[in-house]
């Protein structure tokens, strides 16, 4: 019995979205390192051809940062080759992809601590020094 | 979560963090189609949302569009905003049957009054109302019913929105939409034989977070899902434009991965986001596995003609345009023949002279 990975898939398809995205990538880098305001792109928004996200996560390369938060499943931050450049991939507790962005930022928000989180945990600290 | 605690406080109270939250409302934001620059926003609005009540009726249809929404029911983010709804009446997922289920959805619009929102599926037999009833009561009795005092109404799925295969030639039902019936109440279509299962929850997520309408396009649709056609956001339409068309399923262009326009795809005339969105958790959608699209999100989609035809074919709008086509190509055949007939019987003359 043949198996899946006996069927031959083309994957050079090009949809002719990976460049002018790497470009706006660029364009946004540029503005950040000017002083402007960050950028987020969304993946999930793009028409890509299949192995063209894959095309985009190798372009870009991994950095020094990478981090994942637990919170309502997994949640991936990696810094790509290129400073500034973040990529952050949501997935639910099943582990399925729910949200793909491109954040070009000196740190994305979601690392930060939260105010509200910090509050809970003064006060979840002090709890625990009482007893 | 109760019905007076809104979603902040719900989420507290789950655990979920402040960190959690913005997560959620990223996955939210995307899941709308609105910028991620709308984060914010959207991070505002669900922390004071209050849980709308939500009454779903289902009519003539195949279950195909609640079977596309349990599958988008994936834990955290996504079933969160269904915890965040009330499900008030579903009777194909709800527990209760008969006189408790009805009594429950009595009950529902009785206490919101002027504010659940109602969701169909399926069409409603205008024919015989008899065709299709629920605890003995008519489809189009029921959606008038219910209707009477929503504060929108979701046409979920072709069927509701259009009509959909029961309104296909020759509707033996005498099938409708749920617009053709009532005409005093702000609709939403979300059409498509199913509708991609994120498209429903974005939906959902838009009146939880801003308990308005979204803006819609000329046929209800909402704008975010259905502002462009399949053929604007596929990736094979650079194909399209050097004009490399895959001939048959099996060709080399087929295995290249050409545009499938030849083979009767109807991306350029079909409205709808799954060339993004994609089906199955976002692993494909049919013309990535190397099908045209069908457009299954337009109205009439069954009788225009052939899957496999090509648009420029032409696509029959009706049966009595189809019959009108035949009635004059039958015609024009019998004139060709005539007029046959008489260069032959012209030429036997001329013969004979």
């Amino acid at each position: 019995m043949s198996s899946l990975d006996t069927i031959p898939v083309c994957t050079e398809v090009a949809s002719g979205n990976v460049e002018p995205l790497l470009h706006e990538i660029r364009h946004a880098l540029q503005r950040l390192a000017e002083g402007k305001e960050g950028t987020v792109i969304d993946l999930k928004r793009l028409p890509l051809a299949p192995g063209e996200e894959e095309r985009i996560e190798a372009t870009l390369g991994t950095g020094e940062v990478r981090a994942e938060i637990d919170a309502l499943g997994p949640t991936l931050i990696q810094e790509t080759s290129y400073p500034g450049v973040w990529l952050i991939t949501h997935k639910n507790a099943d582990d399925v992809v729910v949200a793909r962005f491109v954040e070009v930022t000196y740190i994305p928000e979601l690392l930060r601590s939260q105010q509200a989180d910090i509050d809970a945990g003064i006060d979840r600290l002090e709890d625990e020094l009482k007893n | 979560m109760r019905k007076d605690q809104n979603l902040g406080e719900y989420l507290r109270m789950q655990g979920v963090s402040r960190r959690g939250f913005l997560k959620f409302c990223s996955a939210t934001a995307s899941l709308m189609a609105l910028p991620p620059s709308a984060v914010s926003q959207v991070a505002e609005a669900l922390a004071t949302a209050r849980r709308p009540s939500v009454i779903w009726l289902s009519f003539q249809e195949c279950t195909g569009c609640t079977e596309s929404l349990t599958r988008s029911h994936a834990p955290t983010v996504e079933s969160l905003i269904f915890d965040a709804i009330s499900l008030d009446y579903h009777h194909t997922l709800q527990a209760a049957a008969g006189h408790g289920a009805e009594a429950a959805r009595e009950a529902a619009m009785e206490e919101n009054k002027g504010e659940y929102i109602l969701v169909v599926d399926g069409s409603i037999p205008n024919g015989n109302n008899g065709y299709s009833t629920i605890a003995g009561i008519s489809n189009y009795e029921m959606l008038k019913e219910a209707a009477a005092n929503c504060f929108a109404i979701v046409a979920v799925g072709s069927c509701a929105a259009f009509g959909g295969l029961p309104n296909a030639n020759p509707n033996p039902t005498g099938a409708v939409a749920v617009s053709d019936i009532i005409k005093d109440k702000p609709i939403i279509n979300v059409s498509g034989c199913p509708p991609i299962p994120v498209v429903i929850t974005g939906v959902l997520a838009h009146f939880l977070t801003f308990g308005t309408i979204p803006e819609l396009d000329a046929l209800g649709r909402p704008a975010a899902f259905f502002g462009q056609n399949i053929h604007d956001r596929c990736y094979r339409r650079p194909f399209y434009e050097r004009g490399q068309f895959a001939e048959t399923f099996d060709d080399e262009g087929a295995r290249k991965g050409w545009c499938l326009y030849k083979l009767g795809c109807k991306g350029p005339t079909t409205y709808n986001a799954c060339a993004t969105l994609k089906w199955n958790q976002g692993t494909s959608f049919p013309i990535q596995s190397g099908h045209g699209c069908i457009g299954c999100s337009e109205p009439r989609f069954w009788d225009k003609g052939g899957f496999y035809d090509p648009i420029s074919a032409g696509q029959w709008g009706s049966r009595d345009a189809l019959l009108g086509a035949a009635a004059a190509g039958a015609a024009l055949g019998v004139g060709s023949a005539l007029a046959a007939r008489a260069r032959k019987k012209k030429a036997q003359a001329a013969e004979e002279v």
